[in-house]
């Protein structure tokens, strides 16, 4: 079971950094989502993989760590909120430019007005 | 009054004058002059504890750990500079209120110099020097304000930036010096410090922070080689002149000395920095001075001199030179600031301040003549003005100083400077007041009102009385002077006294007198050997020096920083691979502690599922629609992953953000390229490709390795597991940890989540704004448009579900205590269930029937949480603290009522307010002008040819 969990936080995170290195702005933007999934899920695992022990205090003995579920339930509504960000500049500069790459090179992206 | 309340006056007074602008300038002046004069009130309740000896202070801790604690404390000396601060600055008000012209904007001008009052009298207030320190940064940048006041003069501008530059370097580097004073006594209250003058003096760490306290001190107090900021800060208006570049800003850092003096001065270090940086300030200064033809400039360098003076006193190191010092701070004060004023209504009437043009005022403007006249022989050191007396003693001093085993080294100087400065003082009054009346003023000059003569002639009025009758003073300079030596010595306990019989002070202040004269004489011939003699310019050093450090810093940044963002996230990514690599290398592992756990079917299942996912994405992300469907698989992967292994609240958030994310990603890509072109080399997918594997592997490797072991120390949720239901009231532990135990951090969440909202918003605004609204409003989908814009289906079957939605919510809302679910997931769900409004109906429709702005949404959600958090004030305990009762409502049975509810509904509502505001905004941008957003939700047109619908015209 570890060493599913563990590649898949492997393969997000390869499959995030690929994207994130691309030069437009939209594959850029999913990379990143990627990369915030294996940051969530690396996150959670922090508090070890306990199956059928939810953190609701029941007549139950042992719980799982409810720490790491608060601070990633968080993060996943602050990441939201970031992405929505990111992807609105996305937006702008590409409506704005008329170009979504993502590099700034001198000579490319002038104001098309 | 306390001090906190005279600190807080000038601060809190700040925001009136913007307020009155529009009740015009006299309730504008009159407002600063109110509040200035309550602080000085306030200040003067407390002269009685002063004049008993006593030291008033006020305490409130801050940041303990840090040792910062908003402590002030009121001695003597501090009372006379906050004296001189409140005292001119009522004046100076007084002043600016007929100086200012009436295009000038004057609410911004009292505003700025109210700030500059409340931060001076915070440094001469301060006990902690960290507090000190913020107060002293304050300074430097009021003054950037207000030495650029008017910002259409290029030379304000510059003035202004060079000021900031010097001052703020200076204000850095004493921040070191003073780190490393706390640290050498181990407190950083002044109270402390100053007892402790053999532990400094003998620390190995006293030159360097003597070093750089004195270079905040020098830059501040514009002291050779730091002077050349002071006379280009003259491009201010003539009030900020006289208010904080001859009376109070520059003569911060003399204060700072005169305050460390117990503990810094008598080492043979500071005597020499001191006295010879003092010395070389005071005949620069005044040489300099007598050259200049514009007045102001001609006063500037003649206050750096006096600067030098008085720093020079200081740096003798006795108390006979500490008590000159002070006495000449006092005097100073009054003759300078008078002449500044002086010069500003010769300004103001005349057109021009070149001396050059001037000549001949005496007849025309009888009492400025007599104003400045007094005012100027009082600087020159002629008896029976205040000047005088502490240029003797000043004489005096340097009479006995020894420097370096030389005997008449520092009398000479004494001698060059006074003579250099009676010199340019007599020039003032020769030149622009007496010699024969001119015909060709730039304006024909008068006396002024009253308004502007009286602050002078308040001045000049103590000028002459200190001078006639020097005992008036005595008692308060002597008082000064031993807050200033505390309990290093005693104070000199001669009276002051105008003739003191044929002592070397006289004879040295004759010289200089008489040849001040003969200088005068001499004037024409030595400005043309002054003229041709080439000089250094600071300015153009300080642009050189300038302009270097910018090439560096570019030569330094831009090879890095060139914008590349694909090589930043490459470079990154390399960085955090080998430190790992390293720390894996160099460290040790642990054997595991915990066994592997079997994996079942149904789990390899779902591992193919989100890998596959993850591995089509990388390959087929060039299609975007494709990809963003692929997204969804892996976010639905990751949410059963949560169920999977006990995480229901988890999973429920991560499956509702993913599908208003996925929303949010629809609308971008519905103006964005739907393909992603082959860009880039084989080469360097390849480079990519194995960055990404090498990240890829060093994370799998980390987090395999971390799942098979414990924790080295026992992690804190014991804590929460056993106190969740004790002290929150609830059995859902992770919802009590968002809403009790970690309240604060869940609020600053909220709060940052409002923020992005608010941001988005601003963004489509500033689209809208701008040209791209043109370019929006005429594009043509490149996509053929479905016929029916609001299919009948999904219309009726999204408002059935709305009440289903809202209800769900609020179920979940409110089992979230106990059960899986709370704020945050239920603020998703009733969000989801207003976007399929959005999406069935039409931006239109469901806009019209909105109630609430989504900003109103956001901010009445931080507010309810801040509220909540507030209330726990009012009972006596902590921000945020919970509280809960069980009642029992008959019908139903038994409830619990927490307070944490209320905090959780705050949550609800700014998640709702910020994920409908941000998704508002990409819509808004969709709206296009030649489509007509039709009122009625089902308007089908099956009428519509093919062309049609190609050109985007659906009604």
């Amino acid at each position: 079971m570890e060493i599913l969990v563990a590649s898949a936080i492997g393969i997000l995170t390869a499959g995030g950094l690929y994207l994130v290195m691309r030069l437009r702005t939209f594959p850029v933007i999913l990379g990143v989502s990627l990369l915030t999934y294996a940051v969530n899920v690396f996150l959670f695992a922090s508090g070890r993989l306990t199956i059928g022990a939810p953190p609701i205090l029941t007549d139950a003995t042992t719980y799982t760590d409810p720490l790491p579920q608060a601070l990633v339930l968080t993060a996943i509504v602050i990441s939201f909120g970031m992405t929505a960000v990111v992807v609105m500049i996305a937006l702008g500069a590409y409506l704005g430019t008329d170009d979504d790459h993502i590099d700034d090179a001198p000579g490319r992206g002038e104001d098309v007005v | 009054m306390s001090l906190l309340l005279i600190v807080a006056l000038p601060f809190l007074g700040a925001l009136l004058p913007g307020l009155m602008n529009q009740a015009g300038r006299a309730s504008c002046a009159g407002v600063t002059f109110t509040v200035t004069l309550a602080a000085f009130v306030g200040l003067l309740t407390n002269l009685p504890a002063v004049m008993a000896g006593d030291l008033v202070m006020y305490r409130m801790d801050w940041i303990p750990s840090l040792g910062l604690n908003f402590t002030l404390m009121l001695d003597s000396l501090g009372f006379f500079f906050a004296t001189l601060i409140l005292g001119i600055g009522l004046l100076i008000i007084t002043y600016a209120r007929y100086y200012l012209a009436r295009e000038d904007n004057m609410g911004e001008f009292f505003t700025y110099l109210l700030l500059f009052q409340g931060a001076m009298v915070g440094i001469v207030m301060s006990d902690n020097i960290l507090l000190l320190l913020v107060f002293w940064e304050l300074t430097s940048l009021s003054s950037f304000l207000l030495i650029g006041y008017w910002k259409h003069l290029p030379e304000g501008r510059q003035g202004a930036r060079m000021a900031l530059t010097v001052t703020g370097m200076g204000g850095l580097a004493m921040i070191a010096g003073m780190m490393i004073l706390g640290q050498i006594v181990g407190s950083y209250d002044l109270s402390v410090i100053l007892q402790n003058r053999e532990l400094i003096q003998n620390s190995d760490l006293y030159l360097p922070a003597l070093i750089l306290i004195l270079m905040g001190c020098f830059t501040k107090s514009a002291q050779f080689p730091f002077h050349f900021w002071l006379p280009h800060a003259m491009a201010a208006p003539t009030p900020v002149s006289a208010y904080l570049h001859s009376a109070t800003m520059v003569k911060a850092g003399i204060f700072l000395m005169a305050r460390m003096w117990p503990v810094l001065s008598g080492t043979p270090e500071w005597f020499w920095i001191v006295t010879s940086a003092g010395m070389i300030t005071m005949v620069l200064g005044a040489v300099i001075a007598l050259f200049k033809h514009d007045l102001k400039a001609l006063l500037a360098f003649s206050t750096v001199s006096h600067l030098g003076l008085i720093t020079m006193l200081l740096g003798t190191g006795t108390t006979y030179g500490a008590m000159a010092a002070v006495f000449h701070i006092l005097n100073h004060a009054t003759f300078k600031a008078a002449l500044f004023m002086s010069a500003g209504i010769i300004d103001h009437e005349t057109h021009t301040r070149d001396i050059r043009r001037l000549g001949g005022l005496r007849h025309l403007m009888p009492i400025t003549f007599v104003i400045a006249t007094l005012a100027a022989l009082s600087m020159a050191g002629i008896p029976l003005l205040n000047g005088f007396l502490s240029k003797e003693m000043m004489m005096g001093e340097a009479y006995d100083t020894v420097m370096g085993g030389n005997t008449w080294i520092v009398p000479t100087m004494a001698v060059v400077g006074s003579l250099f400065s009676a010199a340019y003082c007599f020039r003032l009054i020769g030149h622009t007041f007496l010699g024969a009346k001119r015909d060709d003023y730039p304006a024909k000059p008068h006396d002024p009102p009253a308004g502007l003569w009286l602050p002078p002639a308040v001045l000049v009025v103590l000028v002459v009385a200190i001078g006639v009758a020097p005992f008036l003073a005595e008692p308060a300079v002597k008082a000064i002077t031993s807050a200033v030596i505390g309990n290093v010595g005693d104070v000199y306990d001669g009276r002051f006294k105008i003739w003191h019989g044929f002592v070397p002070a006289l004879y040295m202040s004759i010289v200089a007198v008489g040849g001040g004269l003969v200088a005068l004489a001499l004037f024409n011939p030595m400005l043309k050997i002054w003229d041709t003699v080439p000089r250094p310019e600071a300015k153009t050093i300080f642009d050189a020096v300038i302009r270097a450090a910018v090439r560096l810093s570019r030569a330094l940044t831009l090879p890095l920083h060139n914008g590349a963002f694909t090589r930043y996230s490459a470079v990154m990514a390399v960085t955090v691979v080998v430190a790992g690599c390293y720390a894996w290398v160099t460290g040790t592992v642990g054997a595991p502690t915990r066994s592997v756990q079997p994996a079942g079917a149904i789990e390899i299942a779902g591992w193919v599922m989100l890998v596959s996912a993850t591995l089509g994405m990388v390959f087929l992300h060039r299609n975007r629609l494709l990809a963003l469907v692929l997204i969804g698989i892996v976010g639905l992967m990751v949410s059963v992953g949560f169920v999977f292994f006990s995480a229901p609240d988890l999973a429920m958030t991560q499956i509702t953000v993913e599908v208003v994310t996925t929303i949010l990603l629809l609308l971008a890509l519905n103006f964005l390229p739907n393909e992603t072109p082959v860009e880039s080399t084989v080469l360097r997918r390849v480079r990519d490709v194995s960055v990404a594997v090498a990240g890829g592997l060093a994370t799998m490797a980390l987090s395999y390795h971390y799942l098979l072991r414990d924790a080295v120390t026992a992690p804190i949720s014991e804590f929460h597991l056993a106190n969740s239901y004790k002290g929150g009231g609830g059995t859902n532990v992770v919802n009590v940890i968002l809403v009790d135990f970690r309240g604060f951090d869940t609020f600053g969440e909220i709060i940052v989540l409002g923020i992005a909202a608010v941001l988005i918003y601003a963004l489509t605004e500033a689209l809208l704004g701008g040209p791209v609204r043109a370019r929006l409003l005429n594009r043509t989908p490149d996509k053929p448009l479905a016929g029916d814009m609001h299919p009948m289906m999904m219309v009726v079957l999204t408002r059935v579900l709305l009440p289903v939605v809202m209800m769900v919510a609020f179920y979940v809302f409110l089992r979230g205590h106990n059960e899986p679910g709370g704020g945050f997931i239920a603020g998703l769900i009733a969000s989801i269930g207003l976007v399929m409004q959005y999406m069935a109906s039409g931006y239109s429709w469901a806009t019209q029937r909105q109630r609430y702005p989504h900003h109103g949404v956001i901010g009445a959600g931080v507010l309810i949480a801040g509220l909540t958090g507030i209330g726990s004030w009012f009972v006596g305990k902590p921000f945020l603290t919970s509280d809960f009762a069980y009642v029992r409502i008959p019908p139903f049975g038994k409830f619990e009522l927490a307070t944490a509810a209320m905090f959780d509904l705050g949550v609800f509502l700014a998640v709702v307010g910020a994920v409908m505001l941000s998704l508002d905004g990409f819509s808004r941008l969709a709206r296009r002008a030649h489509v007509k957003d039709s009122d009625h939700a089902m308007d089908i047109n099956p009428a519509r040819s093919e062309k049609e619908a190609l050109k985007g015209q659906g009604v």
